[in-house]
């Protein structure tokens, strides 16, 4: 990218790049509203996205877009979706005050401290000499995928079970009398609608996409997480375009996903250290094959858990969506971001 | 030579359409137009910016990438479109901003 650049044209675009970033983020924190605010974080996302990649730090530029944008962005949505439902979405005086200068001050603080630490600390070779010299033993040619999943394989078992936790949360939000109901609110489709059809025609190719992601990780950036976000979003547009019907909590299949990629994890450590090699110690020669194992199953569990997190707890079918005729709860916008 | 005046035309025509969508989104009245600028303009505004890119491609894949790409954000724009559309029909708001067209 930067090659055909000349410098000046590539300091210019950076420039804008960082006052769009900005701006974004102001506007974010400054507008009145929340739909607005979720709106400007959904963009300042995906331009924080731009700056990474920029970067040259493509990795994490694509888990930014799908997971900081994407899927927090939905979240969010439906956030605002369920404040409106129970009418605390009205609009709240700004605040004054100490309210408003001690969040402010503590801000201004973490930026002062991440200023200092950034002038402070040395800059990093890149990828580092003793990456190099370990990588082609990793079994995996992508830097990233050899460092989350076989230097640093703990760090990416913890994430997969927060995760888990996460959604263990999310449910004890449901009612106790909704424990046995599906996932989520129910959908209104047309049949034969545009949602109906939409529904048909993506996840097909979300699923190609997602897997791919999967697969190039290994050699190129990509990996679990930006695969389990598509096929996460093919999750939820199959079930918002009435394609599927969600489980509920009790449901074997959807309890066997969820703890498939922990359990292989948890699994294959386990195996590698009564082989004697250590907890999570890869063997240079099965490297590549435990590494794919282990992220082909922690990619099911991240797209199932993330498009739990999306439809939310349990909820009886009183709790429907309201509004027009296919649209619900976080429908056109959760469509755009699949 | 021809190939980076081709990808130069072609980019800068995509920018235009960009930037007619944007002011039709600022511009115009009511949820139904804006969407008519929005989706129309942009669509045409990505296939522009998709073709002046693929003949800078260094491999078929890449530009079947991008044509893709270009498929995919028609897809998704053509259904939320009739999905916001949609929406704004049964707010009686949405309606009479639009001078209660149908």
């Amino acid at each position: 990218m930067t090659g055909t650049m000349t410098g000046a044209a590539a300091l210019l675009l950076d420039l804008l790049l960082v006052a769009l970033v900005a701006f974004a983020g102001w506007a974010a924190l400054a507008g009145r509203g929340v739909f607005r605010a979720v709106v400007f974080f959904i963009a300042y996302g995906l331009l924080v996205a731009l700056g990474w990649v920029r970067l040259g730090a493509v990795n994490v530029a694509l888990a930014e877009a799908a997971i900081g944008a994407g899927l927090t962005g939905v979240l969010l949505l439906a956030t605002v979706g369920r404040l409106e439902r129970a009418g605390a979405a009205r609009d709240v005086p700004p605040v004054r005050g100490a309210a408003a200068w001690v969040p402010a001050l503590a801000g201004l603080g973490v930026t002062g401290a991440l200023v200092w630490a950034w002038f402070a600390l040395p800059l990093p070779e890149s990828p580092g000499p003793a990456l190099a010299e370990a990588l082609p033993r990793s079994g995996v040619e992508n830097p990233v995928t050899a460092v989350l999943l076989n230097f640093r394989s703990w760090d990416t078992l913890l994430e997969a079970i927060v995760l888990l936790a996460a959604l263990l949360g999310v449910w004890m939000l449901g009612r106790d009398g909704d424990w046995d109901a599906p996932l989520g609110l129910r959908q209104h489709v047309r049949p034969g609608g545009v949602m109906a059809g939409f529904g048909r025609v993506l996840p097909p190719l979300g699923l190609l996409v997602g897997v791919w992601l999967l697969w190039a990780g290994a050699d190129a950036p990509g990996g679990a997480f930006q695969g389990g976000t598509v096929l996460a979003a093919v999750i939820v547009v199959a079930l918002m375009a009435g394609v599927a019907t969600p489980p509920g909590v009790s449901a074997l299949p959807l309890r066997a996903a969820l703890v498939l990629g922990p359990g292989v994890f948890l699994g294959a450590g386990g195996v590698l250290a009564a082989l004697g090699g250590g907890f999570l110690t890869l063997p240079e020669a099965q490297a590549k094959v435990v590494i794919v194992a282990i992220e082909a199953a922690l990619t099911l569990s991240i797209a199932v858990t993330l498009a739990g997190l999306v439809l939310g707890p349990p909820t009886a079918a009183n709790g429907t969506a309201e509004g027009g005729a296919e649209p619900n709860a976080n429908g056109p916008a959760a469509g755009r971001r699949a | 030579m021809w190939l980076d005046l081709s990808s130069f035309a072609l980019t800068a025509l995509g920018l235009f359409f960009f930037v007619a969508g944007t002011a039709g989104l600022l511009r115009f009245p009511d949820t139904f137009s804006r969407l008519h600028a929005l989706t129309k303009a942009d669509n045409l505004g990505l296939g522009c910016v998709a073709l002046g890119v693929a003949l800078q491609a260094a491999h078929w894949t890449d530009v079947l990438k991008l044509a893709l790409i270009w498929a995919l954000a028609l897809l998704a724009a053509g259904t939320v479109a009739q999905l916001v559309a949609r929406a704004a029909l049964s707010e009686p708001r949405a309606r009479k901003r639009a001078g209660e067209r149908p």
